[in-house]
């Protein structure tokens, strides 16, 4: 290192260091946010800068001489090798979605420092690793996904736990997105009316681009963005109005609505719907998420939540029940660690990637700004007075549901909110006095501080309201888009797994132990079985779409109707699901970094798989055996069925009663099973790592050969002065693809 | 030419520029460039072979898209 760049970094360290200095120190007053962005930043570019260095060329050895599988086996379609700049647009917008919204507004409740130092040191050792990392081996093996490699380099019994995980945690994940939603537009009309006007703009989109301009999709999507800004305008007037009541809808309604919109949209074609929406949230998010930066960059908020409150050591708080570790981890989730994240590292990214060394600034650069998202949501939910957040995210059998109440139970916990405070924050958003109580689920806590930052750069308290609506939306419509995609996702691993039935049914059809009568109404089944293959056949399509909605639909519907609050009961097992998807991925990682021998560098996955096992693992057993029933789902049900059997609760008191018993077998029940089909799968990974360490001979990768590459293209968003010489040579300008600074006659990605 | 009047144009040139790699960007970013792309692609390779309009291509991309689902999925 030259003597300059020592001194840039030194002074990184420094002002990260004083972030988390005055962030960990500060007591009893208003801390800056200036102080968390400068922690988070300063963390951000010293792991960017040293460790994924580190990774990228001491323990993965990329190779920029190397093809890769966009360059290989290019077609223009799927395989196409793509700028890096746009690449991680691509990539950000996939990775991208509600959980890091959501997953710091709920930990908020123990302050803002537990979070803030899970969601900046998780991403930088954990999160991004294993987005990297997955990335790199996925290149390494044209392309393939997450559940394919586990089959090749683990074993049929890993890849069969993993696929039915994969399958479970996706129903999960879209009934508790789904919540999120629900909780934001119940009982009003204006994001009620907005979100669903964005239907039609979405169809027209899709036959704009079909029919009137194919291809078009910059000036649809403009189009369609000032449709949408109308849309939310025009709540406001649709709520004032008499139409106000046919959009003001309860729960219950909302979730028939919402699963009819799911099967539909999921059986639709993609163009009509799917498509044009994405390109709608694409727009929306990136958007949004830049507007936010900014606004918080120039505005620099005070943070009203204390750095930690009681609810972190008393692990009793309101918002989600159980302790600091594991239950912070769990929340957070998304913003440091997400499994999912594996999926698109391992599915569309790996096929457009110009250059294996790019894997770093695209998987570990794009997880960094992920993070920063979170962090962002930390501090939107950390701008609001305190009182104020706990009575939105409480649910009502702990606050009460009246003002009075819930601003006497929020002062015994030491925060003070009086109920004229609560109420003028409700019609400063255009709600109902008690609109704000209990709007549980994280995306309307988050949509009222962007709302109040927003407001304090344009358009001051008159336009609360509409940044708050504008936030909502902004939310709704990717969490939709992500129903449309998970159901679809959901759907075709139905297919192939009912696929995959037809040579067994005819092997048990041929047996000789068959009866006759059954083997012949099983020869009739047989071809039909084989049918759910093939993804156009319609009444296939129909089916296991149905099944899919049916399955999140009632876990919603659970949500909607638990008298302990769903977001309560349902986010930690959506959490779970989430980091243990990840232990997966880590468990793939760390195999593939130990067959390929390098077992001395095993612990940079390793580690990260270790300490996820326990928080998971931890958050499970609590969850399945702890004696607490705020906690654990067995010992609710054994209180619940206990008050049953006393006999003293009648009518709609002991309805409840049996709700609950019911709806904590299946969620306790569904926390085991996902246990145990982690721990199967990460046994099965201990066994092939044995055998390589024993055998290193014997341990093949299923690496795609090495093949030169013939592209040209620099590693990091911006190039280096060595790489804009290499460029120059080949007759490219500085930019690469950028027309105007072509010089050469040459491709520039050929 | 003199160095003053060099100075204006570049300046002058400065925006526009920026303008065009962001509209590069954009298109880069839409996949709306799909189309040109697949046209260079079919010349260079098959030059007698007939070119697909615009619309049938865009249809096509966009129903090839429906088959897997697994591209394109959004996370949470």
């Amino acid at each position: 290192m030259t003597p300059k760049s020592i001194a840039v970094w030194a002074t990184v360290s420094v002002v990260a260091g004083l972030g988390w200095a005055m962030l960990a120190l500060a007591r009893g007053e208003e801390v800056s946010a200036a102080w968390m962005v400068a922690a988070a930043l300063g963390s951000y570019a010293i792991g960017f800068r040293f460790y994924s260095k580190f990774i990228q060329y001491r323990v993965l050895k990329a190779d920029r001489t190397r093809a890769t599988p966009a360059e290989r086996l290019t077609d223009g379609v799927d395989f196409h090798p793509t700028d890096r700049r746009v690449l991680l647009g691509h990539h950000f917008a996939a990775i991208s979605g509600a959980g890091p919204l959501v997953g710091p507004v709920l930990a908020a409740q123990m302050g803002y420092l537990p979070g803030t130092i899970w969601i900046v040191v998780g991403v930088i050792f954990a999160g991004a690793v294993q987005d990297m990392v997955v990335l790199f081996f996925s290149t390494r093996r044209d392309g393939k996904s997450l559940g394919r490699i586990a089959r090749e380099e683990i074993g049929p019994i890993g890849g069969i736990a993993g696929l039915i995980a994969v399958f479970s945690i996706m129903i999960i994940l879209i009934a508790v997105l789904s919540l999120v939603v629900l909780n934001a537009l119940a009982e009003s009309a204006w994001g009620t009316f907005s979100t669903a006007l964005s239907i039609p703009i979405a169809l027209f989109m899709g036959i704009y681009l079909r029919w009137l301009r194919p291809g078009r999709v910059a000036e649809v999507s403009l189009l369609g963005v000032g449709m949408l800004m109308l849309a939310i305008v025009a709540g406001r007037w649709v709520a004032e109005s008499s139409w106000a009541s046919a959009f003001t809808l309860d729960k219950s309604t909302l979730v028939i609505w919402l699963v009819i919109y799911g099967f539909v949209a999921s059986v639709l074609p993609v163009w009509m719907l799917l498509a044009p929406r994405d390109y709608l949230s694409t727009f929306m998010k990136i958007g949004t998420i830049g507007m936010l930066a900014l606004g918080i960059l120039f505005t620099l908020p005070g943070m009203k939540m204390d750095a930690v409150t009681d609810f972190a050591s008393r692990g009793d708080g309101p918002v989600f029940a159980g302790s600091l570790f594991p239950f912070v981890f769990i929340t957070i989730a998304c913003g440091a660690l997400s499994g999912f994240h594996a999926l698109i590292s391992s599915g569309t990214t790996p096929k457009m990637i110009q250059k294996e060394t790019q894997v770093r600034t695209i998987g570990y650069g794009g997880m960094l700004m992920e993070s920063s998202v979170a962090v962002m949501a930390m501090i939107a939910a950390c701008v609001l007075d305190p009182g104020l957040y706990f009575a939105m995210n409480a649910p009502p059998n702990i606050i009460g549901a009246d003002l009075a109440t819930v601003s006497q139970t929020i002062s015994q916990w030491g925060f003070s909110i009086t109920p004229d405070q609560l109420a003028e924050a409700a019609r400063q958003v255009h709600l109902d006095d008690e609109g704000l109580l209990s709007r549980t689920g994280g995306a309307p806590t988050f949509a009222l501080g962007v709302a109040s930052i927003f407001s304090g750069v344009i358009g001051g308290s008159g336009m609360m309201a509409f940044w708050y609506h504008f936030a909502i939306m902004f939310e709704v419509l990717f969490i939709l888009t992500a129903i449309d995609s998970g159901t679809r996702v959901g759907r075709f691993m139905l297919q192939e797994v009912i696929g995959t039935t037809e040579p067994l049914v005819g092997k048990a059809r041929r047996a000789s132990w068959m009866p006759e009568g059954l083997g012949r109404l099983l020869g009739r089944a047989e071809p039909v079985l084989g049918k759910f293959r093939d993804v156009g056949w319609l009444p296939g399509v129909y089916l296991t779409s149905a099944a899919v909605v049916v399955a999140w639909g009632y876990f919603l519907w659970v949500g909607v109707h638990d008298p302990l609050g769903g977001i309560n009961q349902l986010f930690p097992i959506f959490g779970i699901s989430n980091q243990l998807l990840a232990a997966v991925a880590l468990t793939v990682c760390t195999v593939l970094l130990i067959k390929s021998g390098r077992l001395k560098w095993a612990w940079v996955t390793g580690v990260p798989l270790v300490w996820d096992a326990v928080v998971t693992l931890t958050a499970s057993w609590q969850k399945v055996f702890s004696d607490d029933p705020r906690v654990g789902f067995f010992s609710q049900r054994a209180v619940n069925q206990d008050k049953i059997d006393s006999g003293e609760f009648s009518g709609k008191e002991l309805e409840d009663l049996e709700t609950i018993v019911t709806n904590t077998t299946v969620q306790g029940t569904l926390s085991a099973v996902f246990a145990l089909l982690i721990i199967v799968v990460m046994a099965d990974a201990v066994r092939v790592c044995v055998k390589a360490i024993r055998n290193p001979e014997t341990a093949a990768t299923h690496e795609a050969p090495y093949e030169e590459s013939q592209i040209i293209a620099p590693d990091g968003l911006v190039a280096t002065k060595e790489e804009k010489a290499e460029l120059a040579a080949a007759g490219l300008g500085p930019g690469g693809g950028i027309p105007e600074q072509r010089t050469g006659e040459q491709e520039p990605a050929r | 030419m003199n160095a003053t009047t060099a100075n204006t144009a570049a300046t002058a040139a400065a925006p526009r520029r920026a303008l065009a790699r962001l509209w590069w960007y954009v298109r880069e970013f839409t996949g709306e460039n799909a189309y040109d792309r697949y046209v260079e692609r079919a010349r260079r390779e098959h030059p007698d072979a007939p070119v697909l309009d615009r619309g049938t291509f865009e249809r096509r991309r966009a129903d090839g898209h429906g088959s897997d689902p697994r591209e394109g999925f959004r996370c949470c």
